[in-house]
């Protein structure tokens, strides 16, 4: 089980601009928790994909980032919430290189390998939810 | 509403009497608080313009700003706004003009002798505030407009494509990179090489915070633009937390040339464009 530590930010997702915000909020909470530049680097990543997929495909949605620890480690968890059409099949979502646009296919794959956690709930018409988290070494 | 159209409005009748003195009056309230910005002679043949199509409109009898009647007054107040929200008039200063008519009738109605009744006077009251608010709106929409556009003049500035040698151009890339920046900066490297012929193109990404799939694919798509253009691109500058990061989303690279550093980058190109670099040994004596 792990504690929030009581940092939370909630940022909405729209459009672009809100992609490159998230990023910089996430950055700045991977800093607070001491992740080493290869882990913000990788978590800031993983963080515009999702925020991406949601604005893309999700019609746009909302991002929670908070400082998490579990009483050895601190790290950085952050939600992404649609309520966009969800997905099917999420075997083939997951799968490197499909996509149902025209991108590389290769965001919710790879934000998977980029961090230690990788939850994905989603309900076809309802929408999607993704939530990673990263700790510090 | 029961007024009578044509030249016998009783309102259209009001405003025409003594037009002059009322706009003369209307022009001085309103070029009071402009203080000089704008031109005694401009307000008064902006007032005159604003007067005549106001009066023309009220004269077919109808006091509905959305009226089809009303199509040249909204017109005018459209002009307006956007002529002062282009040169930095503030909301206020946009505004004014309209509400200074109300005030210019009232101070110059001891001059008129129509009976015009109150609720006549109060519907022209509201129709101006109509006309206020509206003339707000287009100037809101105006400097939104103005601002929009600036942003992209600035995305524009801040995007340099430099020569860095004869035939090789590069881009340097920093910050934090959107789509809608990435997707400038790569049109304006491919039309760089267009304008100049250059063979040899370097993206150079050293300042970059994060590499996104889809930014990722804008360099892809771009060096691959370039080749069908007869150029060469590199892309310099991947640091090695980029590099990982990059590794593990799986995005490949394939054959494109990729060097550390912009140093590397350039050497490299100007070597493919023939020019070869040597170290001039020191004089031993
Ligand atoms: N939030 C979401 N809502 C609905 N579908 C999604 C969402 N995120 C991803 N998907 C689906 O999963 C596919 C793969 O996503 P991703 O791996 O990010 O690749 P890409 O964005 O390049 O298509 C998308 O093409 C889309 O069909
Ligand atoms: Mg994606």
């Amino acid at each position: 089980m792990t504690a929030p530590t009581g940092e939370r930010d909630e940022l909405v997702i729209a459009g672009d601009e809100d992609v490159v915000r998230v990023r910089q909020v996430v950055r700045g909470f991977a800093l607070r928790a001491k992740l080493s530049l290869v882990d913000q680097t990788k978590l800031v990543t993983a963080a515009s994909e999702l925020a991406r997929n949601a604005v893309n495909y999700g019609g746009g949605g909302q991002a929670v980032v908070e400082l998490v620890g579990n009483g050895r480690r601190v790290g950085v968890r952050a939600r992404f919430a649609d309520d966009g059409p969800g997905i099917s099949d999420v075997e083939l979502a997951l799968t490197d290189g499909w996509t149902s646009g025209s991108g590389l296919g290769l965001g919710l794959s790879g934000a998977r390998r980029l961090v230690d956690e990788f939850e994905l709930e989603t309900e076809v018409g309802r929408g999607t939810a993704v939530t990673i988290t990263k700790w510090a070494r | 509403m029961s007024v009578d159209a044509g030249d016998t409005d009783s309102l259209a009748v009001l405003l025409s009497k003594d037009a002059d003195v009322l706009i003369a009056r209307w022009v001085a309230l309103t070029s009071a608080p402009l203080r000089g910005k704008v031109s005694e002679a401009e307000l008064t043949r902006e007032c005159r313009e604003l007067f005549d199509t106001l009066v023309a409109a009220v004269s077919t009898g109808s006091r509905d700003f959305q009226d089809p009647a009303f199509v040249e007054v909204r017109a005018a107040l459209e002009e307006l706004s956007r002529n002062r929200a282009r040169l930095g008039f503030t909301p206020s200063e946009t505004v004014v003009g309209v509400f200074a008519l109300k005030r210019a009738m009232l101070e110059t109605s001891g001059q008129r002798t129509g009976d015009t009744g109150l609720r006549e006077v109060i519907e022209f009251t509201l129709l101006l505030d109509t006309l206020g608010l509206w003339t707000f709106e287009c100037y809101a929409r105006a400097r939104e407009e103005v601002i929009a556009q600036q942003a992209e003049q600035l995305l524009e500035l801040t995007t340099p494509v430099v020569r860095l040698w004869d035939g090789v151009l590069a881009v340097p890339l920093v910050g934090t990179l959107d789509s809608a920046r990435t997707q400038v900066v790569m049109e304006k490297l491919l039309e760089a090489l267009v304008e100049t012929g250059a063979e040899q193109a370097i993206v150079d990404i050293t300042g970059v915070l994060a590499v996104d799939t889809q930014v990722a694919q804008h360099l892809l798509k771009t060096v691959m633009a370039a080749r069908l253009m007869g150029a060469e691109c590199t892309i310099s500058g991947i640091r090695p937390q980029i590099a990982q990061t990059i590794v593990e989303l799986g995005i490949e690279f394939g054959d494109i040339t990729t060097k550390a550093s912009l140093a590397d980058a350039l050497l490299y190109a100007m070597r493919r464009s023939g020019v070869d670099v040597v170290r001039k040994r020191a004089q031993v004596g």
